[in-house]
């Protein structure tokens, strides 16, 4: 990324568009803490995450929430203890255990999958559901947490467009009710448009343009999208994700095993 | 568009499954691994208190103290040199040994894909694979008392006990080997009505050879552990040594031992390691 | 080489190794199969499990920290770029503990436990413990590194603390792989805790030592095939544990 430089309110909500590989995950991970700027400097509320102590960092880190493109879930777990992994930060370490055997929240966890239309799935394991499911749990992980600063990587690549249009507009609805801060990384152009009041347009790792969403015309998309047009009108999911990934069983047993 | 439900009149309550469901399989495994655990502990007479006791943590004090100070006497360190030959010895001839055997077991014992006479060899296969199997679950150490009233003291016992273990291991492992290579070439010369053992010789032997190697080194690196333990039993080498040494609380000369069965180890394991790079690459 | 090691196999058949080698062998069938003796082979052989269970048992104490501490998937200095320098030494000698523990043969550490705490299962358990914990600490760490880092990386970057990670995400990760082999290391620990029956740890290979110096050969064929039937029982369980696993 190179001359980047954003000025983004309290609760706001920024999407942030572009082809691929122009630096828009980068740019989330580092308003996350998770890569430290080379130059420059980087600043959340009044602090510099990167002049803090370990424990504040961590601190820090519990009031925001980055949710990756991927959803982070371990296969054999159960979606409620996914879910309520968003509470994390906030527990004490005992009552994190307990809660692994006996949910602590299960009010909160099916509250927050039923926004999803998921609240069926509540006790399920992770590796029964469609890669859309899945992306749908990531989020609804969101909502059981209790970040005011929300760092969205593509929630949508994997979700047909009505499940599209229910999660964004749950996203952008939650964090009006909290009063957080979103920043969104969006590949669907339009969703973009409909949903966020401000839009950063990324390329090469420069912002290109941070406009009021009705400033955006089609001809800046296009010269945004320049050679990768057919990202733009497509609206594809990413290439990797365009099937829901396998889990791959841990099955390999190293040659050692067998020599006894 | 369906706009989700928030709250009901009166919050629903749902539970989760238990979590001792008696018809769940991992639950009843759980249950008797910690009965398992609990019996094993208990059932053993394990004297913690003499372990930690002060008599026992002064003793200990005093053989690690002593194991600092290594015997370096030239005289001493020339016994050891070729104590350590001899145990190096032992592995190496063990591990060669248990190749042949084992190749000649894997053969009968591996599935292949040929239909003649199929009673006689299933019932072959039976009986090499049980010799394996039986090779194979008597530890090395066990093979090497026995051997002790057949070929009495001295490093011959623990070279034919490391390989007749030895030929148990390697030979299941060259079995799995040749029933997992591609059949091509070897269905190829056996429809020209080529005999098994040169099907065997010219087809599949080339294509697992890598496979056999690697796993011959690998078994080289656990019998130079092996070999250098059985001389406790009096296999000689430097096993003998250190039972010898021990017994007379001879620890100085104890570290030296246990230095050079750790630098021999790591030697092996050494050249093994490049051995099969080199093989990969 | 050859001749290094004194391989003279002739000298299996010299009359004075021979013949007594034979009645030996000759003793062997029929195996002793009298009620009392049964019964203590029995009793046996329920040591000799129950050494490897409390072993392995302790090494899973000795492993679990030893792993987790010296794996950089939970290091959070790690978690924007390379590990501080601090933790990396940590780690290090770590990775050097466990390596000398598994190095040294559990004969030996048995030989040594045995002087200072005298006969008895103690001596075979802590052996057990100390090499099985350097193994199992080395594959475990290896299993937590090679695995997906995804899901503990998300929980560590939005503010869970280290062991929340661990149990929320690395944990479930890679639990399938981690008892496989625990598993499997418990059916080796059953070999063990037979050999060091040898050195005085009791169960089956004290009885197999005392029978074997006793020339009888009948007793020793019975517990032979009591071993091998262990041992074949123990990998029939184990293998039944890693399919319901995978």
């Amino acid at each position: 990324m190179r001359n980047v430089s954003l000025h983004i309110a309290n609760g706001e909500q920024v999407a942030i568009i572009g082809p691929s590989g122009a630096g828009k995950t980068t740019l989330l991970h580092t308003l996350a803490c998770a890569l430290q700027p080379s130059a420059g400097g980087l600043q959340l509320g009044d602090v510099n995450p990167w002049r803090l102590t370990a424990k504040q960092l961590k601190t820090l880190r519990g009031q925001l929430f980055l949710a990756p493109q991927v959803p982070p879930l371990p296969p054999r777990q159960r979606v409620v203890t996914a879910v309520l992994a968003g509470l994390l930060p906030h527990q004490s370490f005992w009552a994190s255990i307990k809660s692994l055997f006996y949910p602590s929240n299960i009010a909160l966890a099916d509250a927050a999958l039923t926004r999803f239309d998921l609240s069926e799935k509540l006790f399920d394991r992770v590796d029964r559901l469609s890669g859309g499911e899945r992306q749908r749990v990531g989020l609804a992980r969101i909502l059981a947490s209790k970040a005011s600063l929300l760092l969205v990587d593509e929630p949508l690549s994997a979700l047909d467009p009505a499940r599209a249009e229910q999660a964004i507009k749950t996203i952008t609805g939650f964090a009006h009710e909290r009063g957080a801060t979103l920043v969104c990384t969006l590949h669907h152009v339009e969703m973009a448009l409909k949903n966020f009041p401000r839009i950063v347009g990324m390329r090469d790792g420069e912002v290109v343009f941070d406009l009021v969403a009705a400033d955006v015309t089609p001809q800046r998309l296009h010269d945004l999208y320049a050679q990768h047009l057919d990202e733009l009108t497509q609206a594809a999911p990413l290439a990797e994700f365009a099937q829901p990934e396998p889990f791959k069983s841990a099955s390999c047993v190293p040659p050692a095993m067998h020599l006894r | 568009m369906k706009h989700a439900t928030v709250q009901a009149a009166n919050e629903t309550y749902r539970l989760p499954p238990p979590l001792f469901d008696a018809r769940c399989k991992a639950c009843w495994f759980v249950a008797g691994l910690l009965v398992l655990v609990i019996a094993s502990f208990y059932t053993l007479d394990l004297k913690w208190a003499q372990f930690f006791s002060s008599d026992a943590v002064t003793k200990m004090g005093k053989f690690v103290a002593e194991l600092f100070a290594p015997d370096v006497r030239p005289k001493f360190l020339n016994k050891l040199f070729f104590a350590a030959l001899e145990t190096l010895a032992m592995s190496a001839v063990g591990t060669l040994l248990a190749v042949a055997l084992g190749l000649v077991l894997a053969l009968p014992a591996s599935r292949t894909q040929s239909g003649d006479a199929a009673k006689v060899r299933s019932a072959l296969r039976l009986a090499t694979r049980l010799i394996l199997n039986a090779l194979r679950s008597i530890p090395e150490l066990v093979w090497a008392t026995m051997l002790l009233i057949c070929a009495g003291l001295g490093p011959l016992a623990g070279t034919l006990a490391l390989a007749l273990h030895t030929a148990g291991v390697l030979g299941r492992l060259f079995a799995e080997a040749i029933e997992n290579a591609p059949p091509d070439s070897a269905a190829a010369l056996r429809v020209r009505g080529v005999g098994r053992v040169t099907v065997f010789l010219y087809a599949t032997l080339p294509q697992v050879l890598p496979q056999l190697l690697s796993y011959t080194l690998y078994r080289w690196e656990n019998n130079i552990r092996a070999a250098a333990v059985l001389g406790v039993v009096g296999a000689g080498g430097l096993g003998q040594m250190l039972s010898y040494h021990m017994s007379l609380f001879q620890m100085s000369e104890t570290s030296s031992i246990l230095i050079a069965m750790l630098i021999l180890v790591a030697l092996v394991d050494a050249v093994s390691f490049f051995a099969r790079r080199k093989m990969a690459s | 080489m050859l001749v290094n090691s004194e391989f003279k196999p002739w000298v299996i058949f010299e009359a004075g190794n021979f013949k007594p080698a034979m009645n030996f062998l000759g003793d062997f069938f029929p195996p002793k199969t009298t009620p009392d003796f049964l019964i203590e082979v029995a009793a046996a052989t329920w040591r000799t499990v129950a050494i490897a269970t409390a072993g392995i048992t302790l090494a899973l104490l000795l492993a679990v920290p030893l792993a987790l501490l010296s794996v950089q998937a939970l290091s959070i200095s790690a978690l924007a770029g390379r590990m501080g320098l601090l933790p990396r030494i940590v780690r290090q000698i770590l990775r050097w503990i466990m390596i000398i523990l598994r190095s040294i043969p559990e004969l030996i550490w048995a030989l040594i436990f045995v002087r200072v705490v005298g006969l008895g299962p103690t001596s075979g358990v802590i052996a057990i413990a100390l090499t099985y914990g350097g193994m199992l600490g080395k594959v475990y760490a290896e299993i937590l590194e090679s695995g997906e880092a995804h899901t503990t990386n998300a929980l560590l970057r939005n503010g869970s603390s280290r062991l929340q990670a661990l149990f929320y995400g690395l944990l479930p990760q890679n639990a399938a792989e981690l008892t496989s082999y625990t598993v499997y290391r418990w059916e080796c620990a059953i070999r063990s805790s037979a050999v060091l029956g040898f050195v005085g740890a009791g169960g089956l290979g004290q009885m197999l030592d005392s029978s074997m110096k006793a020339f009888n050969g009948a007793e020793v064929a019975t517990m032979l095939l009591v071993f091998m039937g262990l041992v074949w029982f123990a990998d029939w369980v184990s293998a039944l544990l890693r399919k319901a696993l995978g």
